[in-house]
């Protein structure tokens, strides 16, 4: 089995965001750059497909020389091989294009991309790359399992979830269910290693055009301070709430 | 032209949801002086469209299917913007939305913009405001195709109303190609959805453990809302990760959130800062959560929330 994980660097969760260039580019100065928490759910699971039924994994980013870094540690991770689409996108559509041209040229059973990047929060790449390369996605996977041909997967909806039965080639967008929190793998040194050793391939971009482009960021406007009330006075609360706030 | 948007339905009753991207697809509407045509799945309670100045409504038949299904709804919505030439297409920001959207913008040729916050701030090239990095900024994007499919963040443009009649016409239900196939839903019907809920309750680490999980519950049934939880209590399986809000959990834009023993981790409050009003209750008075919140009330969530509660029970009856 041949599995592709596609990759996003996002700053880490705990980053402050900072906008340069009168506020049309992100400060990535003192930013800690982190494998989009919801590619590494899916990586994990890749990784686990490995070592039960000896897949193939490959991770993919779409990105600029500064993204190495967190392929490497994929690879440190246990992913087998990594390619890099040299290309600054511009938006979720750019990346799908280049993705589908990815997968074009080489042919995987499983393709897994996060459920959505924890910067643009575009939820975009996978239903795009999915439906560009006219095979299934489901979104928002938290469950998989695969035997012989028969794909087992489950959707998180609002209030529940889904079961499915799928065929391959699929798309999935991995979040945490797909593995928990404790199942990631924190590379050890052997790891680091092999990683130095493990394949990791530029590839020129596709021609192709972004669908939109971001003109400019903001930050939300500073807050209040918060109205604090006695922890005797409730009913000073719900007055608070029903006739100032108006949401009761 | 026109603009057409999806009604997402429960048992053939359009959601509020579904109404809130009507209502918006309305001003869409007016602004292009084009048609407002809606596509709904076996809606029987379709009146209610007519309030929020749907002018065309495709309401189509699945055959006795009774789940979402990707495919077949994505191509329905593919076929009717084609057959209407519409240049905006707008869906939910709920699961099944932001699932189908960059589908449709595929097979429409069309530019997706997800977690739209408001009417665009120019037409033609249309730009929108959306947040980015889960809530912590907002960005303007412009689109650079003819058509764009939006979608719209949830109770961040409301319902508002303009009465008029919708012609109602059938439409075709897609051929499936059998390759993805739902076998089962589950899914808690005597409970508010966070993607629903108006309201949403949340518990953290300072609730000391699951058993203590009724004061949440209970308060949370009083005020119709849901139930939510921070990331280390999903972490240590007190509840279940799909109530896990935040970062790497469900983002959660209700009108009002209540947080109880949640100190206010970076990431949990990114996850839930799309919510208008923000009250804390935490014993501890230097939790970051104070500095989000509209509210707070420094005390023993066991002494406060059943007394708040009890309260709130009392003024509903």
């Amino acid at each position: 089995m041949n599995i592709l994980v596609c990759i996003s660097n996002v700053p880490d969760t705990t980053s402050k965001i900072n906008f340069k260039e009168e506020n049309t580019a992100f400060e990535t100065q003192g930013v800690q750059f982190i494998i989009n928490p919801n590619d590494e759910f899916g990586l994990t699971r890749a990784v686990w497909f490995q070592q039960k039924v000896g897949a193939k994994v490959t991770v993919v980013n779409v990105g600029d020389a500064s993204c190495e870094p967190i392929l490497r540690k994929c690879l440190a991770i246990g992913a087998d091989q990594a390619l890099r689409v040299d290309l600054q996108p511009k938006d979720g559509f750019e990346v799908a294009t280049q993705l589908a041209a990815i997968c074009k040229k080489e042919s995987y059973d499983l393709i897994i991309t996060g459920r959505e990047s924890i910067d643009y929060n575009g939820g975009m790449v996978g239903g795009m790359l999915a439906t560009l390369l006219e095979i299934p996605y489901v979104a928002n996977c938290i469950q998989m399992d695969i035997a012989s041909d028969e794909v087992s997967v489950q959707r998180e909806i609002d209030g529940g979830k889904e079961s499915l039965s799928a065929t391959l080639p699929l798309v999935i967008g991995a979040q945490k269910g797909l593995v928990e929190e404790k199942d990631l793998i924190i590379p050890n040194m052997r790891g680091i290693m092999q990683a130095r050793q493990k394949p990791l391939e530029v590839v020129p971009p596709e021609a192709a055009a972004p669908a939109s482009k971001v003109q400019a960021f903001e930050k939300p406007a500073e807050k209040g301070p918060v109205k604090l009330v006695d922890a005797e006075d409730i009913d000073g609360l719900i007055d608070l709430l029903e006739n100032e706030a108006k949401v009761l | 032209m026109a603009v057409v948007v999806y009604i997402e339905s429960e048992n053939g009753t359009p959601k509020k949801a579904g109404l809130e991207v009507a209502s918006y697809g309305r001003a869409l509407a007016d602004a292009h002086g084009v048609s407002l045509v809606a596509v709904g799945f076996n809606l029987t309670d379709h009146e209610r469209l007519n309030v929020f100045g749907v002018d065309k409504l495709y309401n189509i038949d699945t055959q006795g299917g009774v789940h979402f299904d990707v495919e077949r709804y994505s191509e329905a919505l593919a076929q009717v913007a084609t057959k209407v030439s519409a240049s905006l297409m707008v869906v939910s920001s709920s699961a099944d939305g932001r699932y189908i959207g960059p589908i449709v913008a595929i097979k429409t040729d069309a530019a997706y913009m997800s977690n739209v916050v408001g009417l665009p701030s120019q037409y033609g090239p249309l730009q929108v405001k959306r947040t980015c990095f889960t809530n912590k900024a907002f960005n303007e994007t412009q689109s650079t195709k003819e058509r764009v499919v939006l979608s719209l963040s949830s109770n961040s443009y409301g319902l508002h109303e303009k009465p008029g009649t919708a012609e109602v016409l059938s439409g075709d239900y897609p051929v499936s190609s059998n390759s993805l196939k739902v076998e089962s839903v589950e899914k808690a019907t005597d409970k508010v959805s966070i993607a629903d809920a108006d309201i949403v309750v949340s518990g953290g680490r300072g609730l000391k453990g699951p058993e203590n999980w009724h004061l949440i519950e209970d308060l949370a049934d009083v005020l119709g809302a849901a139930t939510a939880c921070s990331k280390p209590v999903s972490d240590m399986g007190w509840r279940s990760h799909s109530e896990h809000v935040g970062q790497t959990g469900k983002p959660v834009a209700s009108n009002l959130y209540i947080a109880i023993g949640v100190s206010g981790a970076i990431q949990h409050l990114a996850g839930i800062n799309a919510s208008k009003v923000k009250v804390v209750i935490n014993s501890d008075p230097e939790a970051p959560f104070f500095k989000a919140a509209d509210y707070g009330i420094v005390g023993d969530a066991f002494e406060v929330v059943p007394v708040l509660t009890e309260k709130l029970k009392a003024r509903m009856q």
